[in-house]
C-alpha cells in the first residue's frame, strides 16, 4: 500500500510549492454507513505538520469538515533542492503517519 | 531499609534518565504555534469560534485576502479552496464555513518562511458564507464569500 501520504513539491526563485494528498477517511460522525445502517464514527485528522530541514515551518489544525482524502498546498521561502521536507499527521483515534522526501 | 545493589542500580538509572528527559525537554526550542483550540474546533456558531480562537480582538475586513472558491458548488462534500493573503508576516490563516455544524474547518499555523498561500478541499453542508480569518503583525484581517451548494456534503 505504501505511505498515505503522497508528496509533490517544486521549486522556483527559492520558494517551495508544496502539493500533497493524505489517504484517510475523514468520517465526520453524521454518515451512516449504507450495509449495516449504523453511523460511522467520527474519524479525521486533527493535525498536521510540516517540517523543513530541522524546523517546523507550519502546523495545521484541522476539523472533520476537511474532505475525504485531504488535500493540501502551500509554499515556503528557503527552500534549497535537496532539502528534507517532512509532513506527519495524527487523528482523532490516535492513528498516524509520516512521510521525509526531498525537495525537487 | 535494606535495598540491594541491583535494584538502586536500577531505580538510579530510571529516575537519572527521567530527570535527564526532563532536562532535554527545556533546552528545547521554543514552541512556536499553539496548540490545537479544542473549545474552538466544538463551538456551534462562528462567534463561538471566533471568540474561542481569538477572544474579543477586533477583525478588519480586508481586501488584501483573496478566497478563490467557486460560486456554485454541485457536490458539498469536495470544494476546492484557495486562500490568498498579501499581508505581512502572516501567523495563522482560518478558514470558516459560517452555516456547518462546527463552523471552524481549519487552522493553518504559519512559520516566518511561508507564504500566506493555502489550498485545500472543505466539506460545506448547506449554501453560506466561507470565512478567512488572516492574523498578520498581531493584528486580524477577514473576508467572506457566499458559496451556493446543491447537494450539502456532512454525509
Amino acid at each position: 500500500m505504501g505511505s498515505s501520504i503522497k508528496v509533490r513539491t517544486s521549486i522556483r526563485e527559492g520558494i517551495a510549492t508544496v502539493r500533497t494528498i493524505i489517504r484517510h477517511p475523514m468520517h465526520t460522525g453524521f454518515e451512516i454507513d449504507a450495509t449495516t445502517g449504523e453511523i460511522i464514527p467520527a474519524h479525521y485528522i486533527e493535525t498536521v505538520t510540516v517540517r523543513h530541514v530541522d524546523k517546523t515551518i507550519m502546523q495545521c489544525d484541522w476539523s472533520r469538515a476537511v474532505s475525504t482524502n485531504p488535500y493540501l498546498s502551500f509554499a515556503f521561502s528557503g527552500a534549497r533542492a535537496g532539502d528534507p521536507l517532512s509532513i506527519s499527521w495524527k487523528d482523532n483515534m490516535g492513528n498516524s503517519d509520516t512521510i521525509e522526501v526531498n525537495i525537487q | 531499609m535494606n535495598i540491594s545493589r541491583r535494584s538502586f542500580v536500577k531505580t538510579f538509572c530510571a529516575v537519572s534518565g527521567m530527570i535527564l528527559i526532563g532536562v532535554g525537554d527545556l533546552f528545547k526550542p521554543a514552541i512556536a504555534f499553539v496548540q490545537r483550540n479544542v473549545k474552538a474546533f466544538s463551538a456551534e456558531s462562528e462567534t463561538d469560534a471566533v471568540t474561542s480562537l481569538f477572544s474579543d480582538k477586533q477583525l478588519v475586513p480586508s481586501n488584501a485576502i483573496h478566497i478563490d472558491v467557486h460560486d456554485l458548488v454541485e457536490n458539498g462534500a469536495v470544494v476546492p479552496i484557495k486562500i490568498n493573503a498579501d499581508l505581512p508576516a502572516i501567523d495563522s490563516i482560518s478558514i470558516l464555513v459560517e452555516k456547518n455544524p462546527n463552523p471552524l474547518i481549519a487552522k493553518f499555523n504559519l512559520g516566518p518562511e511561508c507564504s500566506g498561500f493555502i489550498a485545500t478541499r472543505i466539506k460545506v453542508a448547506q449554501p453560506s458564507d466561507i470565512v478567512a480569518i488572516v492574523e498578520s503583525e498581531g493584528k486580524l484581517y477577514t473576508r467572506r464569500k457566499f458559496v451556493e451548494v446543491v447537494e450539502g456534503g456532512c454525509g
